[in-house]
């Protein structure tokens, strides 16, 4: 596992109280982690700061699943 | 008129984690004072307060749900748990539209407000997050406890400072009676042990700077006391109708037979010096119970430990009771708990229904010194637990707002 791909599924077991094994790179926040509206506008909050990049709204819309979170901020590194 | 008992009640306070640890404190005369724990107070003009010890929160709300709300709601749904189950309620027999809750705070998620505005505006570009707002507001507590517990009746918080829990109780009492409902949990929390919550106090000059013995600092009508002691944690109150908790067969600690509301009209934040308002709230809840002063046994006063607070408050009582205030014992419970803010008026009224249930009067710890402005003839039930019949107890709760409440409780 990438680095990167470590501190996503890092922040996704702190913020949505989830078990490290369910967070697949298919599972989704909201269907299959139990998040709400809220909790998936915190968690861009969260790659934001630690990854330091600013997500726009229009990007941050087609991040609904771990993997998708690990490609965009990978994106951004390279 | 329909009739409103008390067949629940929950604690979480600095003198006892649960209902039967608080009346062990308050019968032994424990303080809850000590150093803060919670941020480094070297800084700080007052360095001590009374915090909660050892409260596990995740044993009661899920992780990532404790997360997502303040310690003042997590202290709320703490002890609307215990309440709950003391009361040996069925949810699935009771009509959950026909049961509400009201719930008071003085501030709400002070932590929150402090905390994660500081972290959102130091970001280059400001992001606030999501559970700022659900955080910080008053009216979560409540909400938070009707969503646990599906509880569909009449939800909304009071905001009277230090009388906002009893505001709360008075609502749930004035509404069941009225019909709107027939069973409340009510009650109040508060977590105003902060930086911002401690450094306001201290600038009001409100709060004892008696650094070098914290659990001597909180000694209502005491002619040393400085300033009262910052307190945290909740009281819940079940109220129900009489019919419906006889008909359940459930356990009746104390019937709720007056209320009384009034205001100063006088200052922000000191007390009118003569306890105008706070004898006029004495006198409505004694008329709205159909007693006399003569029928009290026990007044549970807001006694905070300021200079001016407890000396109007005493004036007040001679004023209303006239002899029959040295018939009666009287004792300032903050004494042992600080001062838990919006969350006094659930607490202290949970100490008058102990003195019922008991028949003891938890005392006014920390008395050294007699103060010459206050009646020696009052027993204000110095240092010491007193044995007594108590069948008619009346707690008082005073706000900053010049709010001022009176809750009488009689023996069932």
């Amino acid at each position: 596992m990438s680095e990167i791909a470590e501190k996503v599924k890092k922040i996704i077991v702190d913020k949505l109280g989830v078990d490290e094994a369910e967070v697949s790179n298919e599972a989704s926040f909201t269907n299959d982690l139990g998040a709400d509206s809220l909790d998936t506008v915190e968690l861009i909050m969260e790659f934001e700061k630690e990854f330091d990049v600013s997500i726009p709204d229009d990007q941050a819309e087609n991040i609904a699943t771990v993997g998708q979170a690990i490609d965009y901020l990978t994106s951004q590194a390279g | 008129m329909r009739r409103v008992v008390i067949t629940g009640l929950g604690a979480l306070t600095p003198i006892g984690n649960t209902l039967d640890g608080y009346k062990e404190g308050l019968f032994n005369g424990k303080s809850g004072a000590g150093r803060i724990t919670k941020f480094d107070p070297t800084h700080f003009k007052t360095q001590f307060a009374c915090e909660l010890k050892e409260v596990n929160v995740e044993e009661h709300i899920g992780r990532k749900e404790a997360r997502r709300i303040d310690p003042f709601s997590q202290y709320a749904l703490i002890v609307a748990e215990e309440a709950m189950k003391d009361s040996g309620i069925d949810l699935d027999s009771v009509d959950r539209d026909r049961f509400g809750v009201i719930w008071g705070s003085g501030i709400g998620g002070f932590k929150t407000i402090e905390e994660d505005i500081e972290d959102s505006t130091t970001r280059e570009i400001p992001k606030y997050s999501p559970f700022l707002i659900p955080k910080l507001i008053t009216d979560i507590a409540p909400g938070h406890i009707s969503i646990k517990y599906g509880l569909r009746g009449l939800n909304y918080a009071t905001v009277s400072a230090c009388a906002s829990a009893s505001h709360a109780i008075i609502n749930a009492t004035d509404y069941i009676r009225m019909g709107r409902a027939d069973l409340i949990m009510s009650g109040g929390s508060e977590a105003a042990i902060t930086k911002a919550g401690v450094g306001g106090f201290s600038s009001m000059k409100a709060l004892s700077s008696r650094n070098d013995d914290p659990q001597a600092a909180s000694r209502p009508f005491d002619a040393e006391r400085d300033g009262f002691v910052l307190g945290e944690g909740g009281g819940a109150i079940l109220l129900e109708e009489l019919e419906h908790a006889k008909a359940r067969g459930a356990k009746i600690y104390a019937e709720v037979v007056g209320v009384g509301m009034s205001a100063d009209a006088h200052h922000i934040t000191a007390p009118h010096p003569e306890g105008l308002g706070a004898s006029n709230v004495m006198k409505y809840a004694l008329k709205d119970a159909g007693l006399s002063t003569a029928d009290v046994d026990y007044i549970n006063v807001h006694g905070t430990s300021t200079p001016l607070g407890d000396i109007a408050e005493t004036k007040a009582i001679g004023k209303v009771f006239g002899a029959d205030a040295y018939d009666l014992n009287i004792s300032s419970t903050k004494s042992m708990t600080g001062h838990l803010l919006g969350a006094a008026g659930a607490v202290e009224a949970i100490a008058g229904i102990l003195a019922i249930q008991h028949n003891i009067i938890p005392p006014t710890i920390n008395h050294h010194t007699p103060d010459p402005d206050i009646d020696p003839k009052l027993n204000l039930t110095f240092n010491q637990a007193q044995e007594k019949k108590v069948d008619i107890a009346l707690s008082n709760t005073f706000g900053f707002g010049g709010h001022n409440t009176t809750v009488i409780f009689k023996r069932y």
